[in-house]
């Protein structure tokens, strides 16, 4: 912090996942006191999962909340400092860059956004309705809740898969509803559904409506079949929903730039646009999305940043 | 780490301790497992710290009280209620802003 303006940092980091914390880490080791501003999904996407297995130097896996709280537990030893707070707008016209929460007002001289990316919903205003009764984004949270119950899944790729192998140990039965006849998702998840018992398949098919929003609660889904047109209902309770994420890039429109998809554009390693700002994890990758590239991308950010904040003078 | 303030709520003490309370009281039904409760866990600590006594904040365990966990058809979590002379006035599911739980509480807490 400086003496004279107590609000004014040298690095900001917007975001908590794994991009962001190894930023704070490396940001901290550095001596550049660094501020990082965790929202609303606070840890990013690993909160919602079960056992990571692919995290190096774990071999037995770890459970994603849990890494994720030693991640932010070794940023704040060397002294990154976290703040909860949704930021609500960034300036990056100004210098230093203006940052404001519903909280407070600050300034950094650099900033790392490592918003992340959020699962995309289908849109429906009967999805919306039911969300928390009956439809979900994440299965690790909410499967308990249909125990010996059907339900369904919406998604054909990796993460729909892994959810719906996952829902079998609540669920009566899943059915994955995917618009197409073919997975995106890898071999060896394809493998693992195809051979579980509890699953079936609704293919080329897409979800026209969740029943029943006037009690409350998930009792069907209307279907519609792309290649007949045939439509027809499924009795479920509980439809999670898995057609991908929407990197979280609203706060930076027209500020920096993106590609069509909204993900930031990044050059040399992980400078936005702008000088002075810097990107990683999955808010500026839609290839790679592991835990281990966004961590590796926020260390480059830090990197960066110093870089960046030495060239200055500071 | 959690503050002293957040009462523990089960199917045993609900209908004492939340429907039969004299302030509003704000229940948030968790569980161990859910990330985005954890990620929620300091928000719902700084409210017990803001409102107390004018609100009884606490958190119900979903996974230990089905009871009350069923009664309200919970069925995604964290979810987050309001009560009020015995009745659910408000709700909101998911990982949300301080603000937006403020502004639910403050509506209520008149």
């Amino acid at each position: 912090m400086n003496a004279d303006h107590p609000h004014l940092r040298n690095v900001a980091i917007i975001g908590s996942g794994p991009a962001g914390l190894t930023a704070a880490l490396y940001a901290a080791r550095a001596n550049l006191n660094p501020l990082l501003i965790e929202g609303l999904e606070a840890g990013g996407q690993l909160m919602m999962t079960t056992a990571v297995d692919n995290f190096p130097g774990f071999e037995d896996g770890i459970m994603g909340p849990d890494l994720m709280a030693a991640m932010r537990k070794q940023a704040e030893r060397f002294g990154a400092e976290t703040r909860t707070g949704n930021v609500l707008s960034v300036d990056l016209s100004d210098r230093p860059f203006v940052i404001t929460t519903a909280e407070e007002t600050l300034r950094t001289r650099a900033l790392i956004i490592a918003t992340g990316a959020s699962a995309r919903m289908l849109g429906l205003p009967s999805e919306r309705a039911l969300v928390g009764h009956g439809v979900s984004t994440c299965a690790t949270c909410d499967g308990f809740f249909f125990r010996g119950k059907p339900i369904a899944v919406v998604g054909g790729g990796d993460s729909a898969l892994e959810e719906a192998t996952f829902l079998t140990r609540f669920a009566s039965h899943v059915t994955v509803i995917h618009r197409r006849d073919t997975l995106r998702a890898s071999k060896i998840m394809q493998d693992k559904a195809f051979a579980n018992p509890k699953i079936s398949f609704e293919w080329d098919t897409e979800v026209l409506e969740v029943r029943n929003p006037a009690q409350g609660l998930v009792s069907s889904v209307h279907l519609q079949n792309l290649r007949t047109g045939v439509r027809k209902d499924l009795e479920i309770e509980g439809l999670f929903v898995a057609i991908g994420h929407t990197p979280n890039t609203d706060l930076f429109k027209h500020q920096l730039e993106m590609t069509d998809m909204g993900y930031l554009i990044t050059r040399e390693g992980t400078k936005t646009s702008l000088p002075g700002v810097f990107a990683c994890g999955d808010v500026q990758d839609h290839v790679y999305r592991q835990a281990i590239t966004a961590a590796g991308s926020g260390c480059m950010a830090a990197i960066d940043a110093e870089r960046y904040l030495e060239a200055l003078g500071h | 780490m959690a503050s002293d303030k957040i009462v523990t709520f089960t199917d045993g003490n609900f209908d004492t301790d939340v429907l039969k309370a004299q302030t509003p009281v704000l229940v948030d039904f968790w569980a161990e497992w859910c990330g985005p409760c954890r990620a929620l866990a300091p928000t719902i600590d700084a409210l017990a710290n803001d409102y107390g006594p004018k609100v009884r904040v606490g958190k119900l365990n979903v996974d230990e009280n089905p009871q009350v966990t069923m009664r309200y058809m919970v069925r995604g979590i964290p979810t987050i209620m309001v009560f009020k002379g015995g009745q659910m006035v408000d709700q909101v599911v998911g990982a949300v802003d301080k603000g937006v739980l403020k502004q639910m509480l403050d509506k209520h807490a008149q």
